[in-house]
């Protein structure tokens, strides 16, 4: 049988935008540690449901650590303690017979909380909406192989291009910036050449995006990259400050 | 004006102004150096420093600089708590990065509380005194009366240790908003930031210890 | 009787599509703007239909039950999209993926509609690119491809192991610069209700907007339905706990024809379940099959010994191990289709060879491709997948083989359409894995992303202006139309009706037996007592439902067990139909496994003289028998095999 664990969880539970949240304690016994982070969760709702209370509200998709909708700022980590991993990958293994777990909301203003753990992110697809695309219609684009791409730019790309929009980022700097997961975007794009034409325009254009939707200035602390799941290096971000600048200072 | 304006603008003009005070403490700091050597050098330097005209057109240039420095220090840093919004984390962050990092401004407070200390103690008695004419005192004799004050030698210590590690994190992270930065470099100026860091600090540091152990100075 | 009308354009195979576009109507720009479509989902067919047809000049209404249409669940699709560029010079054609992808159907899928599929493949890489899509590329600069599942020919392109993220990605980022462009108009966190006829067509639909649990109207000229698949039925899948089959069964339930519900497909490669309180199931991607090898031990007593945890699987020597897709298909080896791939495992585990604490589980051993290749290559092809293995199950699949089971991964039944995408109700059209069109009774790999695309890209925008050039005189309606206002109402009595029951099971906890009841009768291995057995249960399961759940709060306000609970509720009923069209279709084809119908080698055997043909089942009321209705497929230009992956 599967070793078990017993813990107490400190829940932030927020009934909508407008209230004042408080934590609820909730005591857990015999909890697998194979089971996952949010299995613990579902065992804890399932528990509340049949108390006659209502569950605790958490986003959360596809479980296995891509669509990025999993959130959770799990004793002092966005994410919880492991690393290179989303919420819904963490394991029971991580947490120690009982422990006491805090799990609280990402805490931003550009994030404002819904209901419990669930917090809105809209704002990040504002981001995108503002200049995050090659502005390309679908159909009479040329062959996908007419424009070689070294292999060094290609992976680079990729790695940028591997974020999941989570808001790690977000929720783990002291100052609430949104520039790991804009400059991921910025330099996706800036380093393919398709991107590359309208790299100038797109770098200005998020950057006043981000700065209008409230979210903090960069002092390079580097918590983004320590937290964020997907491993996207804050080299991003200087490449996001040289294509600001230099479009800036061309203008 | 988008220098003014957005958050990579005024994070430039900290960039900026931060690595003109990184070139101008290099410089205090050698000056002082000849203190060490000889005391009549020393003197002859301060002097120089007094007279010379492209120092006196620097002088306001970077009391500018502190300024701009402190100024969009504070600016960044309210905004930055208003985008922390009004509710905090219970839990304190675990994170792993540097503690300095964290502490830019508190870090920032304290060099500046000794810098205004340390205007009052030196420069208007060294220059702005040449300025107004008046008799001013030989920088020799003022720097070795001050550092025998035990007081003073160790808030001097103090500050010089929070200018280190203002200066471990200001170092590449000034680079780093400038754009002049990538994946190969990021480790290289964080290695180049601590030796930086540690060369003025123990720069400034041997002035003091050297005036408390050789009595005869 | 009703007749089925395919709408297959008449000429030579390979002109169809182009002769459909020459002469298809269309819409004049100034008309455009005029015009409104509604699309549900914002996965890769939603999401790039939304962005395409804003790029026209449509005014588009975008829905998604996610906070951003970056979630859609093609978001977790990892191995890659095929299409037929034939960079490789391998001999690939448009011909030959339309002929694997038949062939891996098992011969269930329209002519038509395949090499239509086939044809547009090369247009998604392109345009995929010029997006910015980061695909994997050789050091020369030009695009990689590796080998997939049932196809002899390399024609698979990638992103790393996350290629339904970056072509989501892409397809999200159009859309984006539609909805910055004002032509698309985002609403996320809202979930399809119910889909509103006036005078038969389909005029708009009814939302829960799920922050405030608040009913919405929105009215359209059409709607297109493009909000995935029902794996879930089964509980534990490897769809996200959110996918639903809740909107395209809303349009069954309104006399949209839901096609083929029986043929899910169950994926070979997924991390075997671990404990009762699992929520869902993770998959591995197939593209591990190109390096691994796939083995069991040859002796019952190793096997046993592994379940006991007194042997480990490194301790097996290679003589002592069965790489039994190897030796059952030389040809095809590891890479035989998903179906075959994954009854083949089931098959060693039921006979007592399997591996693991469950004894459900078979080995996926990557020494060999180490050996040859060095950890170096291995780790760059699949280091992601090996450190998301890893954090899982807490063995490091460098060192030790990786344990992989079969799981419900994908439906390639769904809503019926035509050639044109539209469903038995006119205005109303599905894409991407919610319609049934493309892949017959079996999808092969790296062909779902490609279908998606295909739909959203290239297929709809042309189709769907067939349509509604003859809606440029409708003017728009008014959502307090009686319509809207019945459709509503029906919905809130529905919710009202489920607030007040009061019982005492979660809506998870019933979902489980759900589950259970589909994975045991419905699953890899169906037969007709088995199916009557399910038939039976799952009625049970339905009278527990409305009588027996529990979902506190309340039913207008933010309320995710509401929400869990409306999908339940369709789930059951769809579960029900699947063991329906299960039980009557008497023959094995792709995911469809009936026990009886098998040869002397356990292979599927299909009946084509009885059973080639579409099941399409038509709504006839609650409780009520759905009526069968056939679309005959007749092969014009590939002449029907027994499916051999041996030889």
């Amino acid at each position: 049988m599967d070793k078990t664990i017993n813990i107490t969880l400190k829940i932030w539970r927020q009934k909508n935008p407008k209230t004042k949240g408080n934590f609820e304690t909730y005591p857990l016994k015999n909890i697998s540690i194979e089971s996952s982070f949010l299995e613990m969760l579902d065992i804890l709702n399932e528990q509340l449901i049949h108390e006659g209370k209502e569950p605790v509200v958490f986003d959360h998709d596809c479980r296995e650590g891509i669509c990025g909708m999993c959130s959770l700022y799990v004793n002092g980590h966005p994410h919880g303690p492991d690393e290179d991993v989303t919420t819904c990958q963490l394991h029971m293994r991580k947490f120690k017979d009982g422990a006491t777990i805090t799990v609280e909301p990402w805490r931003s203003a550009g994030f404002p909380v819904i209901r419990d753990l669930m917090v809105d992110r809209t704002a990040f697809d504002k981001i995108i909406q503002a200049g995050g695309y090659v502005s390309v219609n679908t159909g009479g684009v040329p062959d996908a192989n007419s424009i070689p791409i070294s292999k060094i730019n290609a992976d680079e790309a990729m790695d940028s291009a591997s974020c999941i929009g989570c808001g790690a980022c977000v929720a783990a700097c002291k100052n609430a910036s949104a520039m790991l997961f804009v400059s991921a975007k910025v330099s996706q794009l800036a380093l393919l050449p398709q991107g590359r034409i309208e790299a100038a325009h797109r770098a200005k254009a998020m950057v006043a995006k981000m700065d209008e939707l409230g979210f903090g200035n960069c002092t390079n602390t580097g918590a983004c990259e320590a937290e964020c799941p997907k491993n996207i290096s804050i080299s991003n971000i200087a490449r996001l400050n040289r294509e600001f600048l230099t479009a800036k200072i061309k203008d | 004006m988008w220098l003014l304006q957005s958050s990579i603008g005024k994070k430039l003009i900290m960039s900026i102004s931060g690595l003109f005070l990184l070139v101008f403490l290099l410089l205090h700091m050698s000056v002082n150096f000849v203190s060490i050597i000889s005391g009549e050098a020393y003197n002859e330097a301060c002097h120089f420093m007094g007279t010379n005209i492209f120092v006196q057109i620097m002088v306001p240039v970077l009391a500018a600089g502190f300024v701009i420095h402190i100024i969009y220090a504070c600016v960044l840093t309210l905004q930055n708590q208003k985008a922390r919004g009004s509710d905090k984390y219970a839990s304190s962050s675990k994170t792993k990065v540097p503690w300095a990092s964290k502490n830019m401004f508190v870090l920032g407070i304290i060099v500046l509380g000794f810098l205004g200390m340390h205007l009052m103690h030196f420069w208007t008695k060294m220059q702005l005194s040449e300025w107004l004419g008046e008799e001013q005192a030989l920088g020799y004799t003022l720097v070795s009366a001050l550092f025998k004050n035990p007081l003073y030698a160790v808030l001097y210590l103090v500050w010089i240790w929070a200018l280190w590690f203002h200066l471990t994190h200001g170092f590449w992270s000034a680079f780093q908003t400038i754009g002049l930065n990538n994946g190969k470099w990021i480790p290289r100026l964080k290695v180049i930031a601590y030796i930086y860091a540690t060369v003025i600090a123990v720069g400034f540091t041997i002035i003091p210890i050297f005036f408390w152990l050789v009595p005869g100075k | 009787m009703t007749t089925i009308n395919s709408k297959i354009p008449e000429g030579k195979l390979s002109e169809k599509w182009s002769e459909y576009k020459s002469h298809q109507k269309l819409v004049n720009p100034a008309n455009k703007r005029r015009l409104d479509v509604i699309v549900v989902g914002t996965g890769l067919a939603g999401g790039a239909a939304a962005a395409s047809l804003g790029e026209l000049g449509f005014n588009v209404l975008n829905f998604c039950i996610q906070d951003s249409p970056r979630r859609a669940h093609s978001i977790a699709a990892q191995g890659g999209i095929n299409a037929a560029k034939n960079y490789q010079n391998d001999g690939d054609s448009i011909y030959r993926l339309f002929y694997d992808t038949i062939k891996g159907g098992d011969y269930r899928a329209r002519e038509a509609n395949v090499y239509r599929l086939a044809e547009v493949s090369g247009n998604i890489i392109d345009q995929c690119v010029a997006q910015g899509v980061p695909f994997a590329r050789e050091y020369g600069g030009l695009l990689d491809n590796r080998s997939f599942g049932g196809a002899q020919v390399s024609r698979t392109f990638y992103a790393k192991g996350q290629t339904g993220q970056q072509l989501l990605l892409g397809a999200y980022s159009a859309l984006s610069r539609q909805v910055q462009n004002g032509t698309v108009k985002l609403y996320t966190r809202y979930e399809m209700l119910d889909i509103v006829l006036i005078d038969g067509r389909a005029r708009g639909i009814i939302v829960r907007n799920l922050t405030t649990g608040k009913l919405e109207r929105f009215a359209a000229h059409a709607v297109v339905i493009a909000t995935g698949g029902y794996g879930n039925t089964f509980f534990l899948s490897t769809n996200a706990m959110g996918s639903n089959g809740s909107a395209a069964w809303q349009c069954y339930k309104k006399g949209a024809y839901f096609a083929n519900p029986c043929f899910a497909q169950i994926h070979p490669t997924c991390i075997p379940v671990h404990g009762e309180f699992q929520s869902k199931l993770t998959l591995m991607s197939e593209s591990l099959r190109n390096d691994g090898r796939i083995w069991v031990p040859k002796n019952k007593e190793d096997a046993e010994a592994i379940r006991a945890g007194k042997l480990k699987p490194t301790q097996i020597k290679e003589e002592n191990r069965d790489y039994y897709l190897e030796r059952r298909y030389p040809a095809f080896g590891n890479l035989v289709p998903r179906d075959v791939a994954s009854r083949a495992a089931k098959e060693r585990c039921d006979a007592g060879y399997g591996v693991g604490s469950t004894g459900l589980a078979v080995y996926l051993d990557f020494s060999d491709a180490i050996k040859r290749l060095g950890v170096k290559t291995v780790e760059a092809r699949y280091g992601n997948l090996f450190q998301m293995y890893e954090k899982i199950v807490d063995e490091n699949p460098y060192e030790t083989p990786m344990m992989i089971y079969p799981a419900i991964h994908y439906t390639m039944g769904g809503i019926w359409v035509d050639y044109e995408l539209q469903t038995s109700i006119p205005g109303l059209f599905a894409a991407g894995e919610a319609n049934f069109s493309d892949h017959g009774a079996n999808r092969l790999g790296a062909s779902a992303l490609m279908q998606g695309l295909a739909d959203g890209y290239f297929v709809l925008p042309y189709t769907i202006q067939n349509y509604l050039a003859d809606q440029i005189q409708v003017p728009r309606f008014s959502t307090s139309l009686p319509e809207f206002e019945a459709a509503e109402k029906a919905i809130n009595d529905k919710i009202h009706k489920l607030m007040n029951i009061k019982g005492k099971r979660s809506v998870d906890n019933i979902h489980k037996q759900l589950g259970l009841i589909m994975w045991e009768f419905v699953g890899m291995g169906r037969n007709k007592e088995g199916l009557q057995t399910a038939l039976k249960e799952i009625k049970e399961v339905k009278r527990e439902f409305w009588s027996n759940v529990r979902i506190p709060g309340s039913g207008s306000d933010l309320n995710t067990e509401m929400e869990k609970a409306l999908r339940l509720a369709d789930f059951i009923e769809i579960g029900e139909l699947m063991a329906y069209d299960a039980l009557h279709r008497e023959e094995s084809c792709g995911g469809h496994f009936r026990e009886e119908y098998q040869t002397e080698d356990g292979e599927a055997l299909r009946d084509d003289r009885k059973f080639s043909y579409v099941a399409c089942w038509k709504y006839t009321g609650d409780d009520k028998e759905p009526e069968l209705l056939k679309e005959d497929l007749n092969y014009e230009y590939i002449k029907v095999q027994q499916r051999n992956y041996k030889s």
